[in-house]
């Protein structure tokens, strides 16, 4: 409204008498005087009312007030003013329909008219006026216009039909305006067809079944004899609309097309698309060794070349469709690579999309210009196109064989310019072109590596250390390569953290000597620190690999990657069938498919190329083959950017395989039979590793009791699961019901619940097998994956009878304390398998801590002092037990059947403040101290642990014991 | 189909605002505002998806057109009937600026309301449109005109009305071509292309039927296979004042037509025949890449002394008829970031170093063909640690020559009146040659 006031002195200044004064009445009171005006008995007085009101209502400003002044102007004779109180009717109908009842006399009055333009004015604004009652009123006189001796008013009457349909699809039904509209498609006048063809499409598209247009080779003939004849936009809504049909044959298909090309000459560039979009899915019929089938081809290339000498934004547009039309048949644009040369002042958009397009037609014929385009590209000023240029030159390298090596060296005299993000893209094209010509261009790596550190964008990081990783073995100093990845390993994206574990498994595999530690350090990094569920499960399964057959890991790990195809980036074949169907239009500028933008049902039918007719030829596209050598034999395969799991196991995650790769070999996990985790490892390693110190706390024998130094945090996640579980206790105490650890439908018929327990100081699994599958069960065994603690069966799992088909046993497993350690994640997690005579199974569980909480816990109180004291503050966590409605004393009798026991009691200020002792089975002592209140159902606890990773596990147990 | 269209100032304040369908509220007026206009990274793309809703915009000088929509619309079309509005603005008012937006509101919205219906273009000639709607208010029309108005609306011949009437009966035919070029700095010829527009501007009476023809390579080459033929006449009638030499036909790429042009006959026959809306009209539009006449060849060389000093030559050959004169010659050296001097000589010229735009702008009023002409230049650079080499963007040039570069011709322009009583012979023709630099680049 600024610029109304400003212009208000124009006014003063007495300047001409324009239309911009009307903008300028923004006091207030105004609509009251307004109202005075728009009663007024001069014309000129009303006519500048009406256009201050308009001018109000443009701004933003209610106006709806004067709504009865306005349509007392209705009446008129002057056909501006009638317009201009139309165009306020429009707006606020909706917001007043009682009132824009008045207006409908004026309207059917005005159908009526003797001058055709004020019936159609009337009947076209009708048809804007979204009020029910109105609608009523409408159906007589749109149906007098529908027949109208007036082609403008039949034009216009044609598409009130389709706004009709909008507010009442029934209505327009019943009145069976369908069928006149229909009729209107052999109407005399070109314009009344084409927007009658309009009309139609757009009531089509919402009853995608019905056979509303009902084209037919007869109505065709019509539609392509008003093509010759109406406006511009007129061609557009046949051409769209011929699109939709499928001619009944090749003959058929090629008349179509010989009366649509002469389209191709039309200076609209939408008119052209609309064409060429035609031509597209008809061409899909004709047999390729037609001759007119290669005329058409030719005939193609220009009009679609001459649309990037409109303007900017049509440009996009056509190169978006351009892009999609070189995917379907790259034979009709493969000699005019050069007009898709970026030139200086383009857009930017303009600029990526014919860049984009100039890597699709690279070819041995075409690619030494090519090259050099993109190598002055790569030296341009915005960063994005810089980008695109240099990964377009990777592409190159990948698509043309013969021109990889100039490729590389250019990429390399890029990555001598030292910009940084030139030189991150840079490195990762290279990895691709690693992976399409391995063993040939390695020479480069060092010159690589010299960039180490400026490399900022995971991409680039995660490129950097595949290569790494995958000629880890010519690279002498790549574990301090790697480990300096590793410092800050929980700040990088996972993609790199990815990367950086198959890299160093990799690594170990190829250099087992040297970096054992490095391996171990980023398993416990992935498995034990994180919290990101894929590199748990990545990690586990090569911690599993390696200690299980590393020869098997080998093959895993190193396995022959299959080589990347030549394309990258392709829209999926369906997808790109469903987008030349929407030549032209916004799904082909998004390429997306309209479902996916367009609300509602309207439009969202799936279109398809027809299949080609004739004899019993197969309906791939018929390019393939009649380009020559170059077009591809098989349609190439898509890279997708996220590879599928077993991509991931074959670390081919940042360009997965074209074929699905081979899977892992899973022998290497049924193999050991009884031995299922056992220490396989000393094969790989050799007897002098097996024996040395690191080895131990990892790989080799377990050690008695968990190291004292368990430096991260827990992370807390499933910990929750067993909440609800109590401690294992003789002489009533509470024990965690059972649960299904493993579902029949995973384990081929065989079901395993259970519960853990502690009875008079052994720790006992209890389970229950059922046999679900229609066979006998038999030879079970058990194992466990190591463990936090070092839990281990005392014994065999003891399953004498054979388990029949719904048979159930209970069996309690002794458990000791002397397994191999490991951390978990969460602490007290437990890997299981077991083994019967169908195959080997793995789950994991969760066992209550206070199970290993021993019977000898209570400590001195001076040493607890002491050790209070002792234990740094950091390592002190608090906890809140919420709605705990027993009293101190009942707490702590209840806890002491927990082995936790209470040594001294406090009482501060009505405040009890009970210090406990726990001792866990690995000689762990955790200190706490609770805090109870009367009438507070809240306790605070505190807890001091030297391994304060142990609390939160604790502090669970506290919660499950007190409650239960 | 469109769903809204709205007009900006270049705050962002909305001028117009027009909503044709239910789907599209208010709210799109501001989200458009938001995210494009006020956007605080320049917006990458002329369609915009804002919360489902697509926005498809263009900019006239600092005015915003926005079409907005909800629909898989034919996004070609958008754009085609944006500039189309464009052009009737400008043919109804001038310049679109925002104070002719402003003093003409209630026309513009008149018009929107016309050539807009729910959404669908329709006749949108400004031949048309004017003769019904006016800025001066509407006259009441008789019963006959308003008939006429409506079957030229609607009709066949929706760009030109009966009945008008001339005194003298007289044509011009504009050649407009703009040579483009990308030459390596070794002289070789990266990619060449003429565009061209063949105007017309056209004072006839009644229903001219005429016929256009031009020196096309396959018309030339059919006639010379069936012999000569009753266009042969029409030679002499308007030859043309080629500049290169003397081709006989040249090879046109690709053509696209005024909607005036029967495209169905110039497909069968390649004739170009039709009725012409009255005053002006591009009747054509052409593309050339064989055989053009560079008009102009650059010859640069960029020499680097050391790290703060740039020796640049730059000569330029004229590469014409020496009896023909080429304008507005103006070549623009692109000068690095960290220039701090420029020396330049030049032979013939001005040639001045402007620092904001970081060129050498050397301009030459007028040049004979066959010339030669060179500039010197010593560039000196502020020592930088700036590890980016500068971009070397090229040299670029702008010219303006009375010829066709690509060598069309125009062999005849035959007009027949079958009405009213007036002959090809009566009737007035001019025809002028334009070749004028379009991208002119030699990189260096």
């Amino acid at each position: 409204m600024e610029w109304a006031n400003q212009l208000c002195e124009n006014r003063q200044f007495g300047s001409k008498m324009t239309d911009s004064k009307y903008f300028t009445t923004t006091k207030k009171g105004e609509i009251f005087e307004l109202k005075a005006e728009l009663n007024s008995d001069k014309k000129e007085k009303k006519k500048e009312a009406v256009k201050k009101v308009i001018a109000s209502m443009t701004v933003g400003k209610d106006v709806s007030a004067l709504f009865p002044d306005v349509v007392n102007c209705m009446q008129t004779d002057n056909l501006e003013l009638k317009k201009l109180v139309y165009l306020y009717l429009m707006n606020y109908a909706k917001s007043q329909p009682d009132m824009a009842i008045m207006a409908v006399n004026t309207f059917v009055k005005d159908c009526e008219d003797a001058n055709p333009l004020i019936r159609a004015l009337a009947v076209r604004t009708m048809g804007c006026i979204r009020v029910d009652k109105i609608t009523e009123y409408l159906c007589e006189p749109l149906r007098k216009c529908l027949k109208d001796e007036d082609p403008y008013v039949r034009k216009t009457a044609a598409v009130c039909v389709a706004k009709l349909h909008d507010i009442n699809a029934q209505l327009v039904e019943d009145q069976g305006f369908l069928d006149t509209l229909k009729d209107l498609i052999s109407d005399s006048n070109p314009m009344v067809v084409a927007n009658a063809v309009a009309a139609l499409s757009e009531i089509a598209e919402s009853h995608p079944n019905s056979n509303l247009l009902d084209l037919n080779p007869q109505s065709i003939n019509k539609l392509l004899t008003a093509l010759n004849e109406c406006t511009e936009w007129g061609q557009i809504f046949i051409l769209d609309c011929l699109a939709n049909y499928t001619p009944r044959d090749d003959r058929e298909s090629q008349s179509i097309c010989e009366r649509v090309t002469p389209r191709l000459s039309h200076a609209n560039s939408a008119v052209v698309l609309s064409a060429v979009k035609v031509l597209m899915k008809f061409m899909e019929m004709l047999p390729k060794d037609l001759d007119y089938y290669s005329t058409l081809l030719k005939k193609l290339a220009p009009p679609l070349v001459t649309l990037l000498s409109a303007e900017p934004e049509l440009q996009y547009v056509a190169l978006r469709n351009i892009n999609l039309i070189v995917q379907k048949r790259p034979e009709i644009l493969k000699h005019e690579m050069k007009v898709f040369f970026v030139k200086y002042n383009d857009p930017i958009y303009v600029k990526l999309e014919k860049l984009d397009i100039m890597i699709r037609l690279a070819s041995q014929a075409n690619i030494a210009q090519v090259l050099a385009e993109l190598k002055e590209y790569a030296t341009e000023v915005d960063v994005d196109f810089v980008r695109k240029a240099v990964r377009a030159i990777g592409r190159c390298a990948i698509k043309v064989e013969q021109s990889a090596e100039r490729c590389v060296s250019t990429l390399l005299d890029l990555i001598q310019t030292k910009v940084n993000y030139v030189v991150q893209e840079a490195i990762v094209v290279i990895k691709d072109i690693f992976r399409k010509y391995p063993n040939k261009y390695e020479s480069v790596i060092a010159t690589l590596c010299e960039n180490l550190d400026s490399l900022d964008e995971p991409e680039a990081r995660a490129a950097m250390i595949w290569i790494v990783g995958e000629y880890a073995e010519r690279i002498d100093n790549a574990d301090e390569l790697l480990e300096s990845f590793l410092e800050g390993f929980h700040d990088e994206s996972t993609q790199v953290q990815l990367q950086l574990l198959t890299a160093i498994v990799k690594l170990f595999l190829k250099k087992p000597t040297e970096t054992q530690e490095l391996v171990q350090q980023v398993l416990s990094l992935a498995t034990q620190d994180s919290d990101n569920p894929d590199l748990r499960d990545r990690g586990y399964i090569y911690w599993r690999l390696l200690s299980t057959d590393p020869v098997a890991a080998k093959e895993v790990v190193l396995a022959e990657k299959p080589l990347i195809s030549e394309e990258t980036d392709l829209i999926e074949p369906t997808l790109l069938e469903e987008l030349i169907c929407h030549i032209g239009t916004l799904a082909s500028v998004y390429h997306k498919p309209p479902s996916a933008f367009v609300e509602g049902s309207r439009g969202v039918m799936h279109k398809r190329l027809p299949a080609r007719t004739g004899s019993g030829e197969s309906t791939e596209s018929p390019d393939v083959g009649a380009a020559g050598g170059s077009a591809p034999e098989a349609a190439p395969s898509i890279i997708p950017s996220q590879g599928d799991l077993l991509g991931d196991l074959l670390n081919l995650d940042m360009a997965p395989p074209t074929t699905s790769g081979p899977p892992p070999p899973s022998t290497g996990m049924q193999m050991g039979g009884m031995d299922l985790l056992g220490g396989g490892l000393d094969s790989l390693l050799g007897g002098d590793i097996g024996g040395s110190p690191a080895m131990g706390a990892g790989f080799g024998a377990a050690p008695a009791v968990m190291p004292a130094s368990l430096n991260a945090p827990v992370g807390g996640g499933l910990g929750d699961l067993f909440d609800l579980g109590g401690v294992g206790m003789p002489m009533g105490a509470y024990i965690p019901p059972k649960i299904v650890w493993l579902p029949a439908m995973k384990a081929k018929g065989l079901e395993i619940s259970g519960t853990f327990a502690r009875r008079a100081g052994v720790i006992q699994m209890e389970l229950i097998l059922t046999n679900k599958a229609m066979s006998v069960m038999t030879d079970f065994a058990i194992q466990f994956n190591r463990n936090s603690f070092g839990l281990a069966p005392a014994g065999p799992l003891q399953v004498l009878t054979p388990l029949g088909p719904n048979q159930t046993i209970e069996v309690s497993l002794p458990l000791s304390t002397v397994g191999p350690v490991m951390k978990m994640d969460p602490l007290n997690n437990l890997q299981v398998a077991v083994k019967n005579n169908i195959d080997v199974f793995y789950f994991s569980c969760q066992y209550p801590i206070s199970m290993l909480f021993v019977e000898d816990g209570k400590m001195e109180r001076q040493v607890f002092l002491a050790t209070w004291k002792d234990i740094p503050n950091d390592n002190e966590s608090q906890f809140q037990i919420k709605d705990c409605h027993l009293n101190s004393d009942a707490a702590s009798s209840k806890l002491q059947g927990s082995n936790i026991f209470t040594i001294a009691k406090r009482t501060v200020e009505g405040q009890d403040m009970l210090y406990m002792s726990i001792k866990l089975s690995n000689g762990i002592w955790v200190l706490a101290e609770l805090r109870v209140q009367a009438g507070n159902p809240n306790y605070t606890i505190s807890l001091k642990c030297r391994a304060p990773e142990v609390s939160q596990c604790v502090f669970q147990c506290y919660e499950a014991v007190l409650k239960n | 189909m469109i769903g809204g269209l709205f007009i900006y100032n270049h705050k962002g304040e909305v001028l117009i605002s027009r909503v044709y369908r239910d789907d599209i509220g208010r709210n799109a007026v501001d989200a458009f505002r938001v995210n494009v206009i006020h956007a605080r990274q320049q917006v990458r793309s002329p369609v915009t998806n804002i919360a489902r809703t697509s926005f498809f915009h263009v900019k006239r000088s600092n005015i915003w057109l926005a079409a907005v929509t909800k629909q898989n619309v034919n996004a070609a079309m958008v754009f085609e009937f944006l500039y189309k509005m464009c052009d009737v603005m400008t043919a109804y008012f001038g310049k679109i600026s925002e104070e002719n937006i402003k003093n003409n509101f209630v026309l513009i919205y008149e018009l929107l309301d016309e050539i807009l219906d729910f959404g669908y273009p329709q006749n949108s000639e400004t031949g048309a449109l004017k003769t019904f709607i006016t800025q001066t208010g509407i006259k009441s029309q008789s019963k006959e005109e308003q008939s006429q108005i409506t079957s030229q609306v609607t009709g066949q011949i929706g760009w030109r009305r009966e009945g008008i009437k001339y005194r003298r009966n007289e044509l011009f035919l504009d050649v407009l071509e703009s040579v483009n070029l990308l030459m390596s700095p070794q002289g070789q010829v990266l990619s060449a292309h003429v565009s061209g527009r063949v105007v017309m501007k056209s004072y006839l009476s009644g229903m001219p039927e005429c016929k256009f023809g031009m020196n096309d390579k396959i018309v030339i080459d059919k006639q010379g296979k069936g012999g000569a033929s009753e266009e042969a006449a029409g030679k002499s009638d308007l030859g043309g004042s080629g500049g290169g030499g003397g081709k006989q036909s040249i090879a046109i790429d690709d053509c696209t037509f005024h909607q005036c042009v029967r495209l169905s006959k110039f497909d069968a026959e390649r004739s170009i025949s039709f009725i012409p809306p009255d005053g002006e009209c591009e009747l054509m539009r052409y593309r050339t890449t064989k055989d053009i006449i560079l008009p102009f060849r650059v010859i640069p060389l960029v020499r680097e002394v050391g790290r703060t000093k740039l020796e640049v030559k730059v000569v330029i050959k004229s590469n014409f008829k020496p009896s023909l004169l080429a304008q507005k010659i103006e070549v623009r050296i692109p000068t690095p970031l960290n220039t701090s001097g420029v020396q330049v000589i030049c032979m013939k010229g001005k040639a001045k170093y402007k620092a904001s735009e970081n060129a050498i702008v050397w301009k030459i009023k007028r040049m004979a063909g066959m010339k030669e002409s060179q500039i010197s230049a010593e560039i000196e650079l502020l020592p930088t640690n700036d590890k980016k080499k500068w971009a070397r963007p090229p040299i670029s040039m702008n010219f303006e020559v009375p010829f066709a570069p690509s060598g069309l011709k125009v062999r005849y322009l035959k007009v027949f009146e079958p009405k009213l009583n007036y002959s090809d012979h009566d009737v007035i023709k001019w025809v002028r040659y334009i070749g004028r630099s379009g991208i002119y680049e030699t990189r260096c």
